[in-house]
């Protein structure tokens, strides 16, 4: 009977569970309170036998819940792996005996925890259903990458060797991007000392003799519609032939345009044909044809330069960039080892204030091109004099002076640009502006956007969501690859800038998510972070209200809205955070294994004590990523947690609906503390903007305190990260403390 | 100034880097300088200095071709050998340091009394005449290099070490007269003077 529901619990009693608690009370409270149809002990449940002991009831007496109370939810993933049934873990090792002292007088206490976790975890599991994937996945090899660059190349031809087929769609009439036209490329390989030969010409044979690899010139994306598995491309050629293209996830490696010089006329740039940047200098060095660099004015051989570093970039100025490209360092050593290549005994001077040379080997680099005979002058440019001869103004910084010096030619380090989409939230930045300077902010950057690169038929906009200074957004520490989009993967200098090994290390790695996740889609698991997992989220449609709040506030752009404006999710773009379910005002959305419910029920089922009792509860939601680990590893460590702590695990903060908060205090809960990653824009949120959602809602958390005439002490969010081990608990401590003092809720029954 | 000098002038007119490359001890290891000023920091006179090594290598780069060879920078060295412990690129400060100011009194640009570079003088001075170091004659000629009545006030302001070290026999009056000799003093002049050779004709060689 594939509809009856058969709960099982299961009870270790290893790891000292069964000499700190009493197993047999467990087990009638999992019966008699839980609901379970059977309990059983074992005492050691994650050995060999205690897994096949599990895995016989599911086989043969048709088990479809169960509950299983030993450790933490996050050790032992892979013995308590059952696919087929619905799972929950009662945390009685982290959350209980290694966080209480064992001695006589804490004993009752901490059997009161462990039997609360088991009532918890029962009650979780009543209202769970079994995950399974929604039906619409189906399989699609095909990798789109957009951009024809050194990237772009990279990212076809890694994908192409693992047997995907790959369609390359470049906007001009020739692959290569920047790199096509530079002379020479730092160095990737040891010994590093001399500017290596261009790779391009050498991918674009390849891509060409390659028969998985389709390119597509002179086209762009008209429109991107679907989702990871069954996205729909029209690329559409210059003179408007369009072919529709399906395909099953997509590289983003839009590349990088140079800073624009003209910003600079402190140096003469634009007045000075001898003055150029450092992308302009390699047409230079590629027009020498194996001879002397010319000078553009009057082509005379050079026999002085001078690269000036950080040239409207690294700096606070308006109009520059703020950040550093990283690599022009780099690239000015290797511009300046070309004259001592082809100009003989040119002067080469570079004017630098921090020279930094990156990667493996970049050191090495600096010492060959010091070797060289490469005059590195630690100083900063004020001023170029154009004339016969240009002269360079600067200041010495180790002899501490103002001098200037004199050559032919002046190469300005600039930076690096992204080439990304127009920003798909600046129309909601602009209607949420709060005042007149952001709306003006706001509209600039409508007004200033660029062309769309990938056309997505998104209800949140047609391109990538961007992070600082227009780079697309990802999680800079746990998945970079990851975009806001799933299944569209943005690789290469449009990420962050990078040099040409850089690029191509990145665009292997995203060539190689971009499989995953085509993959992924085909079986209808999620990316990261909760790779693997099956649910997605549903909603009730007779009780939306079409407020639309899951379609805007979702971080990944994942929910559609038909034409009736009921929300349509598509399950492969879900990262299945809940953030949409934190978001319904009315609670129809859910997961079958994670909705309101769920956690609902958790805390109606944690026992509170009354009044007299002076037995405090405080709730603790903790993000499941981050703070949950921490107050693992903080048992591990046998840090001390109050016992009238009882901690709930959610998949992300900004899942956390505000009537878990409303029902816990009705339910008589002294204290809540929530625990999320750090929200700013150096985020670590593995929903990105999750823990901000969450932030921005439960600022009218007070609203809720105040109508229920509760002190707004009472419910506390923080961030906490991974590494917090010692702070988390403190945190949870605190709130004992601040209960303590302000006295316990009058919610009691 | 020295014809040598106005000669190296005219050699390496665009480049002092180069010129220190070719003609000082070790000077190919400037343009390896990093700047990151560890030298300048560790030296333990450092602060003494007109310029420190840090300085002195920026210089030599920026073509500060004076000010580097007739300063008393590098005279100031002491050879404890910190810099070269702690730089990071591995420059052997110490040795160059000897070098430049090799150099610089070869082309007569050391400044005027300068007092390592008169005590070299005279400390090389009394080694070529016996193959040996005579320390009473060396003591007696750094204490009346400056004249007659200074020397007098220096020998008695010295005198209880005079006697002390006479007493420990470590120092014997008699070397006043004609004093210990090596054995083969012909010899060791001709190695000298072979050397001098080869070292002045490497210079002139760079034409």
């Amino acid at each position: 009977m594939a509809d009856e529901k058969k709960f099982t619990g299961y009870v270790c009693t290893g790891c000292g569970l069964g000499e700190r608690l009493d197993a047999g009370q467990l087990e009638t409270t999992a019966t008699r309170d839980g609901k379970m149809q059977r309990c059983k002990q074992h005492e050691m449940l994650c050995s060999a036998e205690g897994v096949q002991m599990i895995k016989d009831d599911i086989a043969n007496e048709a088990v479809t819940h169960v509950m299983i109370a030993a450790c933490s939810r996050r050790a032992k993933m892979e013995a308590f792996n059952f696919t087929d049934v619905a799972l929950t873990r009662a945390n009685l090792r982290e959350g209980v005996i290694w966080v209480r002292p064992d001695t006589n007088e804490n004993r009752e206490t901490t059997q009161e925890m462990a039997d609360d976790y088991i009532r918890m975890a029962c009650a979780e599991l009543k209202s769970m259903t079994k995950p399974a994937a929604s039906g619409e996945q189906s399989l699609n090899k095909n990798i789109l990458v957009v951009g024809g660059g050194i990237t772009g190349m990279t990212a076809a031809i890694e994908a192409a060797a693992a047997g995907y087929p790959v369609h390359l769609v470049e906007k001009s009439g020739v692959l290569g991007g920047a790199v096509g036209g530079y002379y020479k490329v730092i160095p990737a390989r040891s010994p590093y000392d001399a500017p290596a030969e261009n790779p391009v010409p050498g991918m674009i044979e390849t891509i060409e003799n390659h028969d998985l690899i389709t390119v597509h010139l002179n086209s762009t994306l008209a429109k991107t519609e679907g989702a990871p598995g069954r996205f729909s491309v029209d690329v559409a050629t210059e003179s408007g032939v369009s072919e529709t293209l399906s395909i099953g996830a997509i590289v983003q490696a839009s590349g990088w345009k140079p800073y624009d010089a003209d910003k600079l006329p402190e140096f003469a740039y634009g007045k000075s044909r001898d003055v150029v940047t450092n992308h302009e200098l390699e047409a230079l060095a590629v027009a020498a044809d194996g001879g002397p660099i010319k000078r553009p004015s009057d082509s005379k051989a050079v026999e002085s330069v001078c690269f000036i570093q950080n040239a409207g970039q690294c700096s606070g100025k308006e109009g520059h960039l703020s950040y550093f490209a990283g690599v022009t360092d780099l690239v000015s050593i290797k511009q300046a080892m070309y004259f001592k290549e082809l100009n003989g005994d040119c002067d080469t001077t570079i004017l630098f204030d921090n020279l930094r040379t990156p990667g493996a080997g970049g050191e090495d680099f600096y010492r060959a091109g010091q070797n060289a005979m490469v005059t590195f002058a630690k100083g900063i440019a004020s001023e170029i004099v154009p004339g016969d001869s240009l002269t360079v103004k600067f200041e010495d910084k180790i002899l501490n002076e103002e001098t200037e010096m004199a050559c032919d030619l002046v190469v300005l380090a600039t930076g690096m640009e992204p080439n990304s989409g127009p920003d798909p939230y600046a129309q909601l930045m602009m209607d949420e502006a709060e005042d007149e300077e952001e709306k003006a902010k706001a509209q600039a950057v409508l007004e200033n956007a660029p062309p769309s690169i990938l056309n997505l038929q998104y209800r949140q906009g047609t391109d990538l969501p961007l992070l600082k200074h227009g780079f697309t957004d990802s999680h800079f520490i746990c998945f970079p690859y990851e975009t806001r989009r799933t299944g569209i993967y943005s690789a290469g200098p449009v990420r962050r800038p990078m040099d040409v090994q850089q690029a191509r290390d990145d665009a292997t790695g995203a060539a190689l998510k971009a499989i995953q996740a085509a993959e992924n889609a085909g079986l209808g698991r999620a990316a990261h972070p909760r790779s693997g997992d099956l649910s997605f989220p549903s909603f009730r449609k007779e009780g939306c209200t079409q407020c639309k709040r899951c379609t805007v506030e979702c971080p990944f752009g994942a929910i559609n809205e038909d034409e009736e404006g009921y929300p349509t999710y598509n399950e492969s773009r879900c990262r299945r955070c809940g953030t949409c379910m934190g978001a319904c005002p009315v609670r129809v959305i859910s997961f079958e294994n994670y909705s309101v419910e769920t956690v609902n029920q958790q805390i109606k089922n944690c026992d509170i004590p009354e009044e007299f009792d002076e037995k405090p509860r405080i709730l603790v939601l903790a993000c499941e990523n981050d703070a949950y680990p921490a107050l693992d590893q903080a048992a591990q460590a046998g840090v001390e947690i109050n016992p009238w702590v009882r901690v709930i695990p959610v998949r992300c903060l900004g899942s956390v609906s505000l009537s878990w908060v409303t029902d816990a205090l009705n339910n008589g809960f002294d204290g809540i503390v929530m625990m999320g990653c750090r929200r700013d824009d150096d985020y670590q949120c593995h929903f990105v903007r999750g823990s901000a959602m969450a932030a921005e809602r439960m600022s009218k958390v007070g609203d809720t305190l105040d109508t229920l005439n509760l002190e707004p002490e009472r419910v506390i969010l923080h961030e906490v990260a991974i590494t917090d081990v010692e702070r988390a608990p403190r945190l949870i401590n605190d709130m004992a403390e601040t209960v303590e003092k302000i006295g316990l809720s009058p919610f009691k029954f | 100034m020295s014809d040598l000098n106005t000669a190296m002038i005219e050699k390496y007119r665009s480049s002092f880097l180069k010129e220190v490359e070719a003609n000082v001890e070790e000077g190919e290891w400037v343009k390896m300088c990093m700047q990151c000023g560890v030298c300048s920091g560790s030296c333990p006179l450092g602060k003494h200095w007109e310029h420190p090594p840090q300085e002195i290598f920026m210089m030599i780069r920026a073509g500060k071709r004076e000010d580097v060879l007739s300063s008393d920078a590098m005279w100031m060295c002491t050879s404890c050998y910190n810099c070269i412990a702690r730089c990071p690129r591995g420059l052997p400060i110490t040795h160059i340091m000897h070098g430049l100011a090799v150099y610089s009194k070869r082309l007569g640009l050391t400044p005027k009394k300068q007092p390592t570079a008169e005590f070299s003088q005279i400390f090389w001075d009394n080694l070529m005449k016996k193959g040996r170091v005579n320390e009473l004659k060396l003591g007696l000629s750094i204490y009346f290099k400056d004249g007659f009545g200074q020397g007098v006030k220096n020998a008695m302001a010295n005198r209880k070490l005079g006697q002390n070290m006479m007493k420990a026999k470590r120092m014997n009056a008699m070397e006043m007269f004609s004093g210990h000799r090596i054995k083969d003093l012909t010899g060791f002049q001709k190695i000298i003077n072979k050397a001098q050779e080869i070292e002045t004709g490497n210079i002139k060689d760079f034409k």
